[in-house]
């Protein structure tokens, strides 16, 4: 299997802080793939890096087979790789429709000028924006408010709609941060369902972050641990929550004791 | 559908050109208030095109009427210094409303020159250089002799009728509105909103800010070219920072990104100040308070504080009114 996004002792410091150190990952194609760690252990950093809102101080970023480091990252967005935060950052004051129509617009042809006098090409092409943004709502079981503010929303719809808004950007690879943060255990077990369907149906590779072990195991076929910007471990999540490094890493020196 | 919602605002502008034209027409509006509601048209102009750079973009422009001054002096060099066109030659009007049209791309190009560098500012420090831009201008034309310098640019030829201003704001409304309901559009308001993950989801937003400054500038350019053409006159003072000024006020009191916000204000704005302006002088020459007109900016501050603190959205929020909205299937 090749890998799609492979990435090669990739360093990166914040002042003389070291953030990430010499990471080295391939994920392959159609996997979902599990980063974790403790707090501050360098994962967010890590996908800010891939999204190229950081440029890695040394390492390389290939994404299927070419170099992205350095890229803007609208650029690496048209590539084919999309992303949630881990804070929401949802486009509060649009309606649901248009926060996921924001993200079908760089396939858009139409210029100012068609725009501006609404000629027939660019109305045909809104035509098709809405309806693929039509689309992605009611998979993502969102279709009763596509006209709503987003700011309106409760917290586990927004959850959603920033996964239809990622998707919506047509991607090869999606990178979900933290995506069942704050959520009950009910809402998480839903999201594990609509993750792996996403996976399925759109034939996309998932990479995400997460705490949430439980999570973690029952959903990636890979994981790789970190710890202050190193890795600990890498494998199969059920071999993986064994070893010694990565308990001591999440519950201290004494459990490994125990 | 789409075609049937577009109608609708043109209906709108209709049953306001033919109810002006019958009031004047009778006599009810006499050319004073001719003057004011042809003002209030240019302010619409002006405000709904800074609207596109401050609401809709969420960048902040200090220097918006700068662009007027580019627009108003360059079609005020066409009609009046080089071609001497007269009002009355029917076919010097189609010259003049390519002289407007050449004002409205010279202002765009300043816009693209302003728009470009700042584009690595933000915030404060973009008003900081819109501002700086503004005041360049005002002093670049203050020291050309052959726009006039400080006398300003004399005799420029009326050609600014209410049928002609009318069709320019109607327009100017029609296409920004088309503009803002778009992915175009949309692109820009997601910048105002987050802009890193309007990057995140592939929108260029260094070319939305400057496209939002470049259209801006153009509209506000041909509103300059049609407010020089109405007082007869390019000042270097009327683009001031003060004029500057005033045009944000109108979009911050009628609210952020709501184009039917704009137009309220404008209206509102313009009427009231010279409302003040009468009411000042009558305290003045009949009660005998011993104020000056200067004493209008005082009311007008007092007013925007008051709007400020109990409409902090501005008067329309981000609502716009139904007939501005292009109704979409489903």
């Amino acid at each position: 299997m090749t890998a799609l996004l492979s990435i090669k002792d990739m360093t990166h410091y914040f002042g003389g802080l070291k953030a990430v150190s010499e990471f080295s990952f391939d994920v392959p194609e159609g996997v979902i793939y599990g980063l974790i760690g403790p707090n501050g252990s360098g994962k967010t950093t890590c996908f800010n890096l891939i999204t190229g809102i950081y440029t890695p101080t040394k390492g390389q970023i290939l994404f299927q087979g070419e170099e992205i480091k350095g890229q803007k990252p609208f650029r690496i967005v048209h590539r084919g790789i999309a992303r949630t935060f881990q804070n929401l950052r949802i486009f509060n004051n649009m309606s649901v429709i248009d926060n996921i129509r924001v993200a079908r617009h760089f396939t858009t042809t139409s210029g100012v000028f068609s725009t501006l006098l609404r000629l027939p090409s660019f109305r045909h092409e809104e035509d098709k924006v809405r309806e693929e943004a039509m689309n992605l709502i009611k998979l993502m079981n969102l279709d009763s408010r596509a006209r709503e503010q987003a700011k309106n929303l409760p917290y586990g719809e927004l959850r959603r709609l920033e996964i239809a808004r990622a998707l919506a950007t047509k991607p090869k690879l999606i990178l979900l941060d933290e995506p069942a943060a704050g959520m009950n255990p009910k809402e998480t077990e839903d999201l594990m369902k609509l993750i792996q369907r996403v996976r399925d149906e759109f034939k996309v590779t998932i990479f995400l972050i997460e705490h949430h072990m439980k999570f973690v195991t029952g959903i990636c076929e890979r994981v790789k641990v970190i710890d202050f910007g190193t890795t600990i471990a890498e494998g199969k999540p059920e071999d993986v929550v064994k070893e010694a490094k990565v308990l001591e890493a999440y519950l201290g020196r004494k459990a490994v004791v125990c | 559908m789409s075609k049937l919602m577009n109608f609708k605002l043109l209906i709108a502008g209709a049953i306001f050109f033919l109810i002006v034209t019958i009031l004047q027409a009778t006599g009810v509006l006499n050319g004073y208030f001719m003057v004011i509601i042809n003002r209030s048209l240019i302010g619409v102009m002006f405000a709904v095109s800074l609207n596109l750079i401050n609401g809709i973009t969420g960048q902040f422009s200090l220097g918006h009427m700068g662009f007027a001054a580019v627009g108003a002096y360059t079609s005020g060099c066409f009609t009046t210094l080089l071609f001497h066109l007269n009002p009355h030659h029917s076919q010097d009007m189609v010259f003049f409303l390519g002289a407007i049209l050449m004002g409205g791309i010279a202002a765009a190009v300043a816009g693209f020159l302003i728009g470009f560098p700042s584009l690595r500012l933000k915030g404060d420090y973009l008003a900081i250089v819109t501002l700086g831009f503004g005041e360049i201008i005002r002093t670049i034309l203050n020291n050309i002799p052959y726009v006039g310098g400080p006398r300003g640019l004399l005799g420029i030829p009326k050609f600014s009728s209410f049928p002609v201003i009318f069709v320019f704001t109607l327009g100017t409304i029609i296409l920004i509105r088309n503009l803002i309901q778009s992915s175009i559009g949309r692109s820009m308001l997601s910048i105002r909103e987050n802009e890193l993950a309007s990057e995140l989801v592939g929108v260029d937003t260094t070319k939305y800010k400057v496209m939002g400054f470049v259209v801006g500038a153009f509209f506000a350019g041909m509103g300059g070219g049609l407010l020089a053409h109405l007082l007869q006159i390019a000042h270097p003072t009327q683009y001031g920072f003060y004029a500057s000024a005033l045009i944000l006020i109108m979009v911050y009191v009628g609210g952020i990104g709501s184009i039917t916000g704009s137009i309220i204000a404008a209206f509102s704005l313009t009427f009231l100040t010279e409302g003040l302006r009468v009411g000042i002088d009558w305290l003045r020459d009949t009660v005998g308070i011993p104020i000056g007109t200067e004493w209008t900016m005082v009311i007008y501050a007092l007013l925007l504080i008051l709007i400020m603190l109990y409409k902090t959205d501005g008067l329309m929020g981000m609502r716009e009114s139904s007939v501005l909205i292009i109704k979409e299937k489903a």
